[in-house]
């Protein structure tokens, strides 16, 4: 089942609260000149920012349901300017076991700017079906 | 300088104690303009403990985090984190290789309950990278 696709936009203000609530520092995420001196093409969202959107995405699917795992690559920084914003998309596709066990497999693609930022990214959950 | 290869195996000590407080949950849900509405925390909020662990294994090895790009990162749940638990997080280096002046640096951690039970293990990737050219 293709489950509808959720657009997120990332600011650097979201970025710096996300720093303070994860305890991810980095300045990479935060400082032009420091990103940039390490090899990167600006400040770029952690990876665990992005990965918490298609989480937030499986959570908008599947209310209630529990996470049993979840996992992805960072294969791709998501850029994020100075001023306004970059729009993330989720998109996912949904495969119920069909077993007892009452888990269903989220594929995820994850994409900014038509490109994949994320590498097989993946959501088991168990719980309330859609 | 390449990490030192004796690590592979490598257990570090546990960080301390992370008290989850609906607060907390909340400002993390908002952050990623998520709505904490009760219940179990997002499903990236044991990010905060394994990402505590690696700094704490980072700053013992003398690592710049500056220099740590995330490669990869896995969760396996054994329940939700809802506010309350009191968690600690155990890094272990699991694999260590050099690829193109770039440490590629395997962990595992697992973060238990204030009762020694597992309630997730997580799995990252980190690439360490070399002085840009």
């Amino acid at each position: 089942m293709t489950l509808p696709t959720q657009t997120y936009t990332i600011t650097r203000d979201d970025l710096v609260r996300y720093a303070a609530a994860s305890g991810d520092q980095n300045p990479i995420h935060q400082d032009e000149q420091v990103a940039r001196g390490v090899g990167l093409p600006g400040v770029i969202a952690h990876g665990m920012y992005t990965m918490a959107l298609a989480a937030r995405a499986v959570a908008e699917w599947f209310p209630g349901s529990e996470v049993v795992s979840l996992g992805c690559k960072f294969t791709s920084p998501v850029v994020v300017p100075a001023d306004g914003g970059v729009e993330v998309e989720v998109a996912g596709e949904a495969v119920a076991s069909g077993d007892a066990d009452g888990l269903t497999t989220v594929k995820l693609v994850v994409t900014c700017a038509g490109q994949k930022v994320l590498g097989m990214p993946k959501a088991v959950v168990r719980g309330p079906h859609r | 300088m390449p990490v030192d290869q004796s690590l592979v195996g490598k257990a570090f000590p546990p960080t301390s104690s992370h008290a989850v407080t609906e607060e907390h949950v909340r400002a993390f849900a908002a952050a990623t303009g998520a709505e904490y509405a009760g219940g179990g925390a997002p499903a990236t909020y044991p990010i905060v403990l394994a990402f505590a662990a690696m700094n704490a294994f980072l700053e013992a090895e003398s690592i710049d985090l500056f220099r740590i790009v995330h490669g990869e990162q896995r969760f396996s749940y054994e329940r939700p984190v809802v506010p309350g638990d009191v968690l600690t997080a155990t890094l272990t280096v699991a694999s260590l290789r050099q690829i193109a002046g770039n440490d590629i640096i395997g962990t595992t951690s697992e973060i238990t309950d204030a009762d020694g039970v597992l309630v997730c293990a997580t799995s990252a990737t980190l690439v360490h990278r070399g002085p840009a050219q």
